[in-house]
């Protein structure tokens, strides 16, 4: 997953690393040269004897640079200051026909809907974000808990997540791909591991991925699988987790709807295949300490059943 | 010496010496002993957070690792960070401060010996408190910042932030004690002659220092108070459900907080002036420019703080208006660089370990200031704030800007302190490690920022190609541990094989280099007068003035402007007071982290000790 | 340096090493309250362990109460308490409860506890259900979590140790502090309704 500041996939991210380009390079040579002056200023050769009236003409010649030294810097910073206002402008632009999206963060995984103005066609999944090539996103963050920050370095600059309040990102990514994104303000216990993968994909493919987003979950197909989906529903797990299509339909835990495609588990802690769900389902504070999901003693028969559904759901 | 200068020394030693004992070891008012403890307990909780620091850089080696879970890794950081920023940074400054401001000024004391002392003690026990809530497992868990929701009682349980919480007003009440003693001590007890405009920029540091912990200190008093109220009594003042705001705690926190990175910088600048103009062996160019530099600083840096909430969806409008003062602030600082580097050149520069650290500031601190001029612009901010290119950021203008310039000091003042030179040839090898140490150690930091690696992580996942430069920096934080303990090493080995220093060592111009070293605890027989900023490099030698009482404890006060002697002022005798008052105000604020009860019950001792402490003396004449 | 100061510096140097020792045997000692521990490695509750009784009548010599060491634990902890708030929203007991005060369920602010107020009593009652609305968890709710959940109901009626009574709640401010909240030892009562 690609995740460097300097490899922009988007219009934001672009018009963040030309700020960098612009104030990067001039401040090497400033450095550079501030060195060399002390260098110089130590291992000049001097003569052995200064007269009164040489001294006072070399402060006066001074004074004078000390003059100009100030005009250019304030030169130096006026022009950083208009490049990354101008830039900043392009970062925050609007577009009128942005896709809507909204993430709650909560301690430790991402909520995301997909939102529209028919409320039947709205999306809700967690710990993924798909979005469509070449065309604005905007996203609408809330916070469940505490602060948190949404921060996809190849996208854009990061935005806080905070209770209370409702702040925004916009995203125009301009590079099919998988990117990286994460929390980036200290959260808590498992702030390391608040994962939100992202992927650019063509216009056609994120419908189609939306409108798979959209149906209920699939039915069990396997004797197995359909025991696993009754531990679900008769157990802890349905306390917590919701998936669309059975009678599970709590909120307080990431939608399960269609975990079995998602990237990774737990909002990034674990690879999402079926040995590490196994594990997970047997001990999720092994991997994730501190985490909300409480281990749910479950019996190494209605282990096997539950991935066995769980695997179906995709 | 005549025989009758004898005797008055020997009159003074009698007049100015503290009672015996362990007692007298307690009731001390002598700055310069106060001072020493100062720097001893300073370095002491620098290598104990700087240990934490090893210890997260080894977990932060590899990939996934174990060595700290979730929990202990949180306190580390948090430990790491508060115990650097509040209990080793400041206080080691106004340590420095407390023990060479009087000497510079060429008095007998500080002007309030007292009050100095109990900053002392409200510190060491502000420290203790803290340290014995990280061995209970109660150290504090939301990073030096704490931010709400996060250290409210919803998701910070038990009294861990509390304890912090407490801390953060031990140290703030300290600090506020010196700072009103370095700024009376500048305004009344100057040398007569000692114009505004001679008046060394050391001093003119502290002061700008002291005066910006006045306004600053409070922001964060005042916040930590709404805090605990919050938690205690539940109150609404950051709970969004009920009209509070999270972002309340973050512009009350950084009004303070950024002004505090300040707070720690200027009188390094301070000590690099000194440092400088003796080494040089020429006064410093452009002194008023220095001045008003060191001014602009202190002013301006109460006019950034949102520079560190560009990310929380405020008016871009207003994050712009930060970005031009983030800017600005460049400015005097570059002026202060260029005036440093035209005395070198106009000078004559011979090395010596002080200059070496001074060399190693101008190679750090840069790279700290460019990479912050970067931080100030919103979008670049909104990519590296929170990552470890942030991280890099502040380590290099903390370490080069004013750990660099300390250790300077210390090799430049320790003959001062302590009548012997630290080692020459250990302290080069002492540079060498530490620069190269601090270099390895974050110099990656600013890449992985880049590379996407936020802060205050306990462990990163393998695979993303962070794996070079987080053991790059692991390495390099052992190197700075060694560095860290061949200065210790130095200064017990030079404390009893050192060379021994005469006055002046160095030849260096200032007043602390007219009496003996270590000073007596009476400073200077007689007030020295000034007539120039270098008074021992004039061509004409001191004159002194002589009338001051060897047989009762007296100092000179002088005209704020001018400097002429106005009064001679009775200074106080050692007294238990401050240490008790400290036991009593400690005693509170203890109590009041379990239980509100405490500020008025224990009010009650606090009122007696301090009733006793202020009760004032008949037999000491008011000011003739 | 005279031999009185250095007298002084020796015993100032003997008053630290003492601090020094005191702090190392702090740090063995450790504080329990404030241990954040993820998850219990009790064995799960066989039904001959759930021996609660819920009333105080009984036949004979009467028996003293069982104490459950391990659910006791979570009474003097920090954390479990907090945790215990938590869930106290997410499995929706303010629905009934409302934040202690109750509305269609009985308040559990009050002292009048109709199955008993000890925090195994507690436990029991939502592990098992009770007549009249008060569904059975067990099964749903991991045990850990309900002794969790019960050691928070504890607080609400002023009865956790002083030291992990929670503080201010963020959200809408439905009740006081639990650390304001007047403490009322439970008494069982006989009232139906």
């Amino acid at each position: 997953m690609s995740q460097q500041v300097l490899a922009p996939a988007a219009d934001q991210a672009q018009a963040i690393a030309t700020v960098w380009q612009t104030m990067f390079w001039p401040n090497v040579v400033i450095y550079m040269a501030m060195l060399a002056a002390l260098a110089w200023a130590l291992w000049r050769r001097r003569a052995v004897v200064a007269d009164a009236a040489v001294q006072a003409r070399q402060e006066r010649n001074w004074v004078r640079a000390l003059v100009a030294w100030i005009v250019f810097i304030a030169l130096v910073l006026t022009a950083y200051t208009a490049v990354s206002f101008v830039q900043d402008r392009h970062r925050l632009a609007h577009a009128p026909d942005a896709l809507r999206v909204r993430i709650t963060a909560n301690q430790w995984w991402w909520q995301v809907d997909y939102l529209d103005p028919d409320p039947s066609r709205q999306v809700g999944t967690a710990n993924e974000l798909h979005l469509p090539l070449g065309r604005m996103t905007r996203i609408d963050l809330l916070s469940g808990d505490v602060i948190h920050s949404l921060w996809i370095p190849a996208l854009n600059g990061k935005e806080d997540l905070i209770p209370g309040r409702s702040t925004q990102l916009a995203l125009t990514p301009r590079a099919i791909g998988h990117y990286r994104g994460e929390c980036a303000e200290f959260c808590g216990l498992q702030h390391a591991h608040m994962l939100l993968p992202v992927t650019v994909e063509s216009p056609a493919a994120f419908a189609a991925w939306l409108d798979a987003r959209r149906a209920p979950a699939a039915t069990p197909a396997s004797p197995s699988a359909v025991r696993g989906q009754q531990v679900f529903e008769s157990g802890t797990c349905a306390m917590c987790h919701a998936i669309a299509g059975t009678s599970a339909d709590s909120h307080a835990g990431p939608d399960l709807t269609h975990i079995a495609s998602r990237p990774m588990l737990a909002a990034g802690a674990l690879p999402n295949d079926r040995a590490h769900l196994a594990a997970w389902l047997v001990d999720p504070q092994a991997f994730k300490p501190g985490t909300k999901m409480p281990n749910p003693r479950l019996q190494p028969q209605e282990v096997s059943d539950l991935v066995d559904y769980l695997e179906g759901l995709r | 010496m005549s025989a009758r200068d004898a005797n008055v020394e020997a009159q003074l030693a009698r007049t100015w010496a503290d009672k015996p004992g362990l007692v007298g070891w307690l009731s001390t008012t002598d700055h310069k002993r106060v001072g020493r403890r100062y720097l001893v307990t300073a370095i002491v909780f620098f290598a104990l957070a700087g240990l934490m620091a090893l210890v997260m850089r080894t977990q932060l080696a590899l990939p996934d690792n174990h060595l700290l879970g979730p929990d202990r890794y949180n306190q580390f950081f948090s430990m790491h960070g508060s115990v650097m920023m509040f209990l080793f940074a400041v206080p080691v400054m106004t340590a420095m401060g407390a023990y060479l401001v009087p000497l510079m000024l060429g008095a007998r004391a500080s002007s309030f010996p007292r009050l100095n002392a109990f900053g002392y003690w409200i510190y060491l026990f502000g420290g203790l408190t803290i340290f014995v809530a990280f061995a209970l497992d109660a150290g504090p868990e939301t990073g030096w910042t704490a931010y709400v929701p996060l250290s409210s009682s919803d998701f910070s349980a038990g009294h861990r932030t509390d304890i912090w919480s407490q801390m953060v007003n031990f140290t703030e009440v300290s600090a506020l004690c010196v700072a009103a003693q370095v700024v009376t001590s500048f305004m009344v007890t100057r040398a007569p002659g000692m114009r505004l405009d001679r008046i060394p920029l050391f001093v003119w540091a502290q002061v700008v220092t002291a005066f910006m912990m006045m306004f600053a200190m409070p922001s964060v008093m005042l916040a930590s108070q709404a805090l605990q109220s919050d938690r205690q009594f539940g109150t609404h003042f950051f709970n969004p459900g009920e009209g509070g705001d999270p972002l309340l705690w973050q512009h009350l926190f950084w009004f303070f907080g950024h002004p505090e990175v300040y707070i720690i910088f200027i009188p390094a600048l301070g000590m690099i002036s000194s440092i400088v103009q003796t080494f040089a062996r020429r006064r410093i160019f452009g002194h008023t420019a220095m001045v008003v530099a060191m001014l602009a600083i202190g002013f301006l840096s109460f006019g950034l703080w949102v520079h560190h909430m560009f990310a929380t969806g405020l008016p871009p409008l207003g994050n712009s208006f930060y970005t031009i003062a983030s800017m600005l602030i460049a400015i005097p600082s570059g002026v202060q660089i260029f005036c440093w580097i035209a005395t070198l050149w106009l000078g004559r520069p011979r090395f010596a370990t002080p200059l070496l650290f001074v060399l190693g500031f101008f190679a750090l601190f840069v790279i700290g200031g460019l990479s912050g001029v970067m931080l100030a612009s919103v979008p670049l901010d909104t990519q590296v704030h929170d990552s470890y290119f942030v991280v890099a950021h502040f380590h290099y203008v903390l370490i080069g800007g004013a750990v660099f310039p300390l250790i300077g000091g210390f090799y430049y003042w320790f003959p001062k302190f302590t009548g012997r030179l630290l080692s020459e040839g250990m302290g080069k090898l002492n540079f060498w490690l530490l620069f190269a140490g601090v270099n390895l150690t974050f110099f990656p930091m600013h890449w992985l920022g880049l590379a996407g690696m936020q802060r205050r992580i306990y462990t990163w996942p393998a695979g993303l190609g962070w794996e070079w430069a987080n053991m790059a920096a692991t390495v390099g934080s052992y190197i700075v541990g060694i560095g860290v303990l061949l200065f210790v090493a130095n200064v017990v080995w030079s404390l009893r094989r050192g060379q021994v220093a005469g006055d002046n060592p160095w030849d260096a111009p200032e007043l602390e280099w007219a009496t003996s070293s270590p000073p007596p605890p009476w400073n200077f027989t007689e007030a020295p007068v000034v007539r120039s900023l270098t008074p021992l490099w004039s061509d004409t030698p001191i004159e002194w003035l002589r009338g001051l009482k060897s047989d009762k404890r007296e100092m000179l006060l002088t005209s704020i402007a001018e400097a002429r002697p106005t009064a001679r002022w009775g200074c106080p005798d050692p007294s238990i007071w401050p240490f008790l008052s400290a036991l009593t105000l400690t005693l509170q604020f203890i109590w009041t982290i379990f239980d509100p009860w405490g500020w008025v019950w224990a009010s009650i001792p606090m009122a007696v000790a301090m009733t006793i402490w202020f009760w004032p003396k008949k037999s000491e004449p008011s000011m003739e | 340096m005279s031999s009185r100061s250095r007298r002084a510096e020796r015993s100032a140097r003997g008053i630290t090493a003492l601090v020094a020792a005191a702090l190392l045997a702090l740090l063995v000692a450790a504080c329990e309250r404030e241990h954040r521990e993820y998850e219990s490695k009790a064995p799960p509750p066989t039904p001959a362990n759930e021996a609660v009784r819920v009333g105080d009548l009984q036949p004979g010599k009467p028996q003293p109460p069982r104490m459950d060491p391990h659910g006791r634990s979570f009474e003097g902890n920090a954390w479990h308490v907090n945790q215990g708030a938590r869930l106290y929203k997410w499995f929706n007991c303010t629905g009934c409860h409302a934040a202690g005060g109750g509305s269609i369920g009985p308040a559990l602010m009050d002292a009048d506890w109709r199955y008993g107020g000890s925090i195994e009593q507690i436990h029991a009652s939502i592990a098992q259900g009770r007549p009249n609305g008060m569904p059975s968890f067990r099964g749903k709710i991991p045990d850990d979590q309900i002794w969790e959940i019960a050691a928070y109901v504890r607080t609400l009626s002023g009865n956790a140790p002083k030291y992990v009574e929670g503080g201010g709640r963020q959200g809408m401010a439905v009740a006081p502090p639990t650390s304001r909240l007047p403490k009322l030892e439970p008494k069982t009562t006989e009232s139906s309704q």
